[in-house]
């Protein structure tokens, strides 16, 4: 995964709340094996209609995109994360999104920032206008000028920031695993047994 | 209950151990992918469980190109990396959040994951389990553990008892009514209540399953006698079953414990639901009427449902009945509605299917003679798998067609693109099919 610090550009807005992952990617892309070929599927659907807001050219070249609450609500699958990425956005902004888009954004460096409402509506109000989002400092410039700040979960940020390798992380811990294995793993089902 | 199955699956800071990881063909191509590139291999194939139900055709015909390379794909990986795999044909095949507690593979106070946000349909049984992406799906392949914080909590008790014609769906849709899809986002649902006592494991499996509808990241609920006596006799289930039995009812919340959030919700205000809208909680009582649109939400809704305020519900005609999914695909589901069906027909103006939760019950049914009551009241009989829960088969609404459907999204274009879904439950669904519009199954049975 590569490094993320600093994503600044251009703001698309798509001003709907709870959008789900259904209408991000619909199921019949599903089938692919592969990790790539979403992006020119991203909002199928919706990229039908002439007035969608992601058509618009000034929107075209933005990294950011701003939306409504609940952003990522729904199935669980990351083909959502990998589309909005390959269209060309690497961060999203929105007041709360859906729990495993979250953690699937995070695993891609697709940068997922929260904030309250009143940010949320300055950006959506003033796209295409320009953002600053700082990981490292945790705060984003609006249009207007003025710093909000947002809060992610440490672990995600390091890793982000410095492009590790969850899994990585993880084996450095094999031997914790081992032991948790030996000493303390519960009683369960063997599948290979049934 | 949270505290104590965290407590004991987690490793140290912020690492979690995995009980069971269930593996289907739509997410974990990639995952195993990953694996081959890195060289690793997967930690605990006796702890993964792979089955093929996304994407397999439950009708004949013969699946297309990317289909078939996918389920493939999933035969050939399972192949490489030794992981048991119940493919289609084989007995034990079916929607995998079926087929794990059928199989007594889902048990009290475990740790379960797969990548499928209707995951939490196994929390019924006291275990945490949750949905997780293909990057999560590669992770726990190869540690057997992932990275997570610790959710809050939230309870939701049902005060009352169940009117007639209700049933589990018609509480979980009235609950996602209550609070919204979001309004459980960040936390783990505890159900709890007589109600929640009173219901089979069936019904507490269609009510955890909805969870993540509320935007909840697991619902779970305390295992009891109903619990065991489901459990005992499975082919999964431990050989000292009293001693497991000990061991499970310690994971039940202690009394005076507390949560982050508490919500009440009153049977008395539950009638059967169904779904209006294009997110499962635009719902209401089949009594009711099309609501107005409260917000720009609403507007678009109805626009897509092509429905105009006001109507009352069971006016509404239907082109397709869906009896299928991981929300009410299981025997009981199958049973309720076939009591519906049962000396009637689907109406002319209806195409109606029936797809099994899984193979087994599919046998089960069978054997009872409930295909038959389906296949005589003019329903097509299917094999197992999620099919037009999400249609990636081709199991597919027509733009502009209109389902009753007991699975568990109304998203836009969710049943194919343009289609238009209504949520309800089997006996409801059942209603719908005889009538030939949305119908309050209660003027059935009377």
């Amino acid at each position: 995964m590569r490094a993320v610090r600093v994503v600044s550009g251009p703001v698309a807005a798509l001003d709907r709340a709870s959008v789900d992952t259904d209408q991000i990617i619909p199921k019949q892309f599903l089938k692919r094996i592969e990790r790539t070929g979403f992006g020119e599927f991203l909002f199928y659907d919706w990229m039908k209609d002439p007035a969608f807001p992601l058509r618009r050219p000034e929107f075209a070249s933005a990294p950011i995109l701003a939306t409504g609450r609940n952003f990522g609500c729904g199935s669980s699958r990351e083909h959502a994360a990998w589309a909005i990425q390959e269209f060309g956005f690497q961060a999203v902004v929105a007041e709360s999104f859906g729990d495993i888009f979250r953690t699937n954004a995070s695993k891609n460096g697709l940068l997922i920032v929260s904030l309250p409402e009143t940010d949320v509506r300055e950006l959506l109000d003033a796209a295409p206008a320009e953002a600053t989002i700082d990981l490292e400092t945790q705060t984003v410039v609006l249009p207007s000028g003025r710093t909000a700040t947002f809060d992610v979960d440490p672990g995600i940020r390091d890793r982000l920031l410095n492009g590790w390798d969850d899994i990585a992380l993880t084996e450095l811990r094999t031997a914790e695993i081992d032991r948790y294995e030996a000493d303390r793993e519960r009683p369960g089902p063997n599948v290979l047994a049934l | 209950m949270l505290d104590k199955v965290w407590a004991d699956h987690e490793i140290g800071d912020g690492l979690l151990y995995v009980d069971l990881h269930l593996v289907h063909e739509v997410t974990s191509a990639q995952a195993f992918e990953g694996l081959r590139l890195a060289d690793r291999r997967v930690r605990r194939p006796d702890r993964t469980l792979a089955t093929a139900d996304h994407n397999v055709a439950t009708g004949p015909g013969e699946p297309d190109e990317l289909s078939r390379a996918q389920l493939e794909a999933l035969d050939r990986n399972c192949a490489e990396f030794g992981v048991r795999l119940y493919a289609l044909g084989h007995r034990r095949q079916g929607v995998v959040h079926v087929i794990g507690p059928e199989l007594g593979l889902t048990q009290p106070g475990m740790t379960i994951v797969c990548g499928d946000s209707h995951t939490s349909t196994h929390g019924a049984f006291g275990a945490l389990a949750f949905g997780i992406g293909t990057s999560e799906v590669e992770h726990v392949l190869a540690t057997q553990t992932l990275p997570q914080r610790r959710p809050r909590t939230m309870r939701i008790t049902y005060a009352g008892t169940l009117g007639p014609g209700c049933t589990a769906k018609d509480m979980i849709l009235g609950t996602i009514g209550q609070i919204g899809t979001d309004g459980a986002a960040g936390h783990v649902i505890e159900y709890a209540g007589d109600a929640i006592r009173a219901l089979s494991m069936e019904g507490r499996m269609t009510i955890a399953n909805m969870s993540i509808e509320a935007g909840g990241r697991a619902g779970m609920m305390a295992p009891d006698d109903t619990t065991f006596a489901y459990l005992e006799g499975r082919t999964g289930a431990p050989a000292d079953f009293d001693a497991a039995i000990e061991r499970w009812r310690a994971y039940a919340t202690d009394d005076g414990a507390a949560f982050d959030r508490e919500v009440t919700v009153d049977l008395a205000d539950v009638a059967p639901q169904v779904s209006w809208g294009t997110n499962p909680s635009q719902v209401a009582p089949i009594t009711g009427t099309v609501p107005e649109p409260a917000d720009e939400t609403d507007e678009r809704a109805l626009e897509y449902m092509g429905l105009a305020a006001g109507t009352p519900l069971r006016e509404i005609a239907v082109d397709r009945v869906f009896l299928g999914s991981c929300t009410n695909a299981r025997i009981e589901d199958l049973r309720a509605a076939a009591d519906i069906i049962r000396g009637r027909r689907v109406s002319d103006t209806v195409r109606a299917m029936v797809v099994p939760g899984s193979a087994q019950v599919k046998a089960q049914a069978e054997s009872e003679g409930l295909d038959a009551v389906f296949r005589d009241a003019g329903f097509e009989w299917r094999g197992a798998g999620c099919s037009m829960c999400l249609g990636m088969n081709p199991d597919i609404l027509q733009p502009g067609e209109r389902c009753a459907s007991t699975s568990n999204r109304n998203f836009e274009g969710r049943q194919g693109a343009g289609g238009r879904t209504h949520l309800m439950s089997p006996a409801m669904a059942a209603a719908a099919a005889v009538t030939g519009r949305l119908a309050d199954v209660r003027e059935l049975v009377a």
